[in-house]
């Protein structure tokens, strides 16, 4: 894509200072004003950035929690004057409390379990990908100078922390033992004392979720009307193509989550009896409705992790993508059929010929899901692969995602899933999925973008140490999981039969191991930030927009409009911009001005 | 919300109002390009709004299924009348503010500042209507003193100066754990009273943003904010008031005229 020499008519009605959107004005002061009150779409996916990354730690210091109690189980053992003796309360020992029940230690590992649920999933996962990464590179990828509605954006980010707020208010008030998914009448009891920690954390849920609308709405609306000339809807990168797919999904599905919820508070505070049996209403209602959002919401989740996969394996094997628009289309067809598939978290609470209906259903998701997979390893064949950073981890995401695709066949298999059901299978396919695919496919954006969004690069070296140790880490805390839960290990306990201490022990060791990769990635991503080199404009070669763009975009993110005169990903027509022919030959080059995919 | 800004007020060298002078936000290319816009932005949280509204309309199928009885014997303590008389409301206020947008589109100010004023007392009756002599009886068994179903019973005392009668017996009906009816013929009436005041007061929330919303409009519009140059935001308010009046249209069947 081709930068136009010509100012764009009525764009630039008075000379701008045209800097970094990373250039401080003024004080330490009126900086913070400048981020806290900024419209820019840069600046908004930078704050989102920081803001989904502190929940993904918040929710994985809970994760570590887990493993540390899961390492032994909670086991009563009889003394001489026949006192149980209780020991494996690590966590309740780590929080100061000695000699306690075994109910009370699992209220604990309940409480650190949904916290660990919720924030990963509403305030780190659901986000993650879209409002950070996606905020930053969608205008910048359509050539546009912002989203199409910008206060919004920002409105959203706000909303995003508003709610987070409520969701911490209810982890430090002591948190809730419902589980992420708030099944009534759990959820929905009197009984619990901490009535109004389980409201505020619903609340929480119901909040952030205005704030995905209002970031799904603005893409949507910004792909439509924001293109850059020339930019059609089969020249667009195929992350945009997620982010649009995703956006939908956002739009369609969380409005339903909103009333759910919104029922669910009136369900707690004045008991209007539509999820509790006892007044005539219907628990599994309850589970129908979360569903109906929470299943679609999984493919917000993968979705844009799918896209990032498609930028880097396009741009670090150097090599036209395969099957664009297979790929394009699937991503819309998996936005489509996620709709459809929510029965299949009710298999044992529904008939056998709707359970059947849904298990087909479930199926039809392998076949979009395997179209992308086989085009990227289509993509792969006979490219030019640069082994770095983030071409590591897209190398790492199609084999994990690929273990947390297969594994899912067997858990919409109605047979088989009868028996692995509620077990850690479903863990381990779920973190498979969630972790090797989305978090994986966020470091490879993260790697990827670096240069354009901060200016610097990062230590290659250091990166893919962390990159290999998150791989063993990863493997080894989750590939455990898939034993205990086909060996009969159920989920959410604190406590477990002594035949299954080996694995979890093995398990636990992966998570420190893990551990350590991520604080290696954190240390490397501060290091970048105060001592890394000053990325060049186009490090990689890409051929998209934002690689037009200086490394960080300036305020108005180009010098002029930019033009598109060639498809994403025409490696073997165009030298990639601000990069030296002499690195990027090119065979046959095309004469000036004609179009070639 | 834009007033304030210097571009966007009316412009002081030759007195144009602001609608004359309108220029798009920079990230858009042209005015039409923003108004489609802004335009496809309202359309899809109108479809959120739908979702939203779907999720009670499949609540109320499945407990209508399961508890018709109650659902019967709730409803007939709805009075159709003010139930219709709402709904006329709501029509004629959609019909007063699609009116405004063609009163801004050709510059009939007066008009469009008048209609817009109707809309507003219309939304503001239709929520009037449905506390004064819906909600506050039910619930409380308060009537006020000329609600025209006072007529039928009996009160014991009076409030306010004769302004309120408390009818006993009669008040109780609220959702759930609260409901307090001693003349329930059903157990699960409680259920239909939840329904009842979820989807209702859900919506009249909806009003109640749509009062909020217009008359942020008239305030505007009396600043000339509005005409055929740029009426972006009286359209997209339209919309949203005509989803408000749909949705009211399905409650309306589905709540007060169950036989």
């Amino acid at each position: 894509m081709t930068t136009l020499h010509g100012e764009i008519p009525g764009a630039h009605g008075h000379e701008h200072h045209d800097g970094s959107y990373l250039e401080r004005k003024g004080g330490m002061v009126s900086t913070i004003i400048d981020w806290a009150t900024t419209i820019d779409h840069k600046k908004i996916g930078v704050m989102y950035l920081v803001a989904v990354l502190t929940m993904f730690f918040i929710g994985g210091v809970a994760a570590m929690l887990i493993r540390y109690e899961l390492f032994e189980p909670v086991r009563i053992q009889a003394t001489g004057d026949n006192v149980g003796q209780i020991s494996g309360t690590a966590l309740a020992n780590l929080f100061g409390q000695k000699d306690i029940s075994v109910a009370k230690a699992d209220n604990i590992y309940n409480r650190v379990m949904t916290l660990h649920g919720a924030v990963m999933v509403f305030m780190f996962i659901v986000p993650g990908i879209p409002a950070s990464l996606g905020n930053f590179l969608l205008p910048l990828m359509l050539g546009a100078k912002d989203v199409a509605f910008p206060r919004l954006n920002l409105a959203s980010w706000y909303v995003y922390v508003f709610g987070s707020i409520f969701g911490i208010l209810a982890i430090v008030m002591g948190g809730v033992d419902t589980g992420w998914t708030f099944y009534t009448p759990y959820s929905s009891s009197h009984a619990d004392p901490g009535h109004w920690r389980v409201v505020f954390m619903i609340l929480a849920a119901f909040i952030l979720g205005f704030s995905s609308i209002f970031t799904g709405l603005n893409f949507i609306v910004t792909v439509h009307k924001l293109r850059a000339p020339g930019l059609g809807w089969f020249d667009l990168p195929l992350f945009v193509w997620a982010i649009y797919s995703t956006s939908i999904i956002q739009v369609l599905a969380t409005p339903v989550i909103g009333i759910t919820l919104l029922l669910l508070v009136f369900e707690r505070l004045f008991h209007v009896g539509i999820f509790d049996p006892a007044l005539g209403g219907d628990p599994v209602l309850f589970q129908h409705f979360f569903w109906f959002y929470s299943h679609p919401v999984v493919y917000v989740m993968i979705l844009p992790g799918m896209g990032i996969i498609s930028e880097t394996i396009a741009v670090h094997s150097r090599k036209q993508i395969f099957g664009y628009k297979a790929i394009a289309f699937s991503s819309i067809s998996i936005a489509a059929i996620s709709f459809l598939v929510w029965g299949h978290h009710l298999f044992v609470s529904e008939g056998e010929l709707v359970a059947t209906i849904f298990s087909a259903l479930t199926f039809l998701v392998a076949i979009p899901t395997a179209v992308k997979v086989f085009n990227w390893i289509g993509t792969l064949y006979k490219g030019s692969i640069q082994i770095n950073t983030p071409m590591l981890y897209t190398l790492f995401f199609l084999f994990t995602f690929s273990i947390g695709g297969l594994t899912g066949l067997p858990l919409g298999a109605l047979a088989t899933d009868l028996h692995l059901h509620d077990s850690y299978f479903v863990v381990a396919h779920f973190h498979y999925v969630m972790m090797g695919g989305t978090v994986i496919a966020f470091l490879a954006g993260i790697h990827h973008w670096w240069p354009k969004i901060f200016g610097r690069m990062y230590n290659e070296r250091w990166a893919m140490i962390a990159c290999v140790l998150v791989f063993i880490g990863f493997n080894t805390t989750f590939f455990t999981q898939f034993f205990l839960g086909t060996r009969g290990m159920p989920r959410r306990y604190a406590s477990y039969p002594d035949q299954y201490q080996l694995l979890h022990q093995i398990s636990s060791i992966g998570a420190a191991i893990l551990l350590i990769g991520f604080l290696l990635h954190l240390a490397v991503f501060i290091g970048s930030l105060f001592a890394g080199k000053k990325a060049p404009a186009n490090p990689w070669g890409g051929l998209t927009f934002e690689w037009e763009a200086d490394s960080p975009p300036t305020t108005h993110n180009f010098h002029h409009e930019p033009l598109a005169t060639h498809g994403p990903y025409a490696f073997d027509d165009v030298v990639p911009p601000h990069c030296d022919p002499k690195d990027y030959p090119i065979a046959d080059p095309l004469p000036a001005g004609s179009k070639r995919h | 919300m834009t007033t304030l800004d210097i571009n966007h007020g009316p412009d002081g060298a030759t007195g144009r109002p602001y609608h004359e002078t309108y220029k798009p936000a920079s990230h858009f290319r042209s005015k039409d390009e923003e108004f489609d816009a802004v335009k496809i932005g309202m359309w899809l949280f109108l479809a959120t709004e739908v979702l939203l509204f779907a999720g009670l309309f499949v609540g109320y199928a499945i407990f209508r299924m399961m508890h018709p009885e109650a659902f019967r014997n709730g409803s007939h303590y709805l009075d159709w009348k003010w139930g219709c008389l709402n709904t006329i409301v709501l029509l004629f206020s959609s019909w007063t503010i699609a009116t405004s947008i063609g009163n801004a589109q050709r510059n009939e100010q007066k008009k469009l500042r008048r209609n817009l004023l109707i809309t507003v007392a219309c939304a503001l009756l239709f929520v009037g209507i449905k506390l004064t002599f819906e909600y506050m009886p039910k619930w409380s068994g308060w009537f006020i003193a000329f609600d025209p179903a006072l007529s039928h019973y009996e009160s014991d005392t009076s409030a306010l100066g004769g302004l309120l009668h408390h009818v006993p017996g009669y008040g109780g009906k609220r959702p759930g754990s609260l409901f307090d009816y001693p003349f329930a013929e059903n157990p699960y009436e409680p259920m239909w009273w939840s329904i009842y005041y979820c989807a209702t007061g859900i919506h009249a929330t909806h009003v109640l943003i749509g009062v909020g919303l217009i008359s942020w409009l008239y305030i505007r519009a009396r600043k000339l904010h509005f005409g055929p140059g740029h009426y972006t935001a009286v359209e997209v308010v339209g919309l949203y008031w005509h989803i408000v009046d749909l949705i009211w249209i399905f409650l309306f069947p589905l709540l007060y005229l169950i036989h």
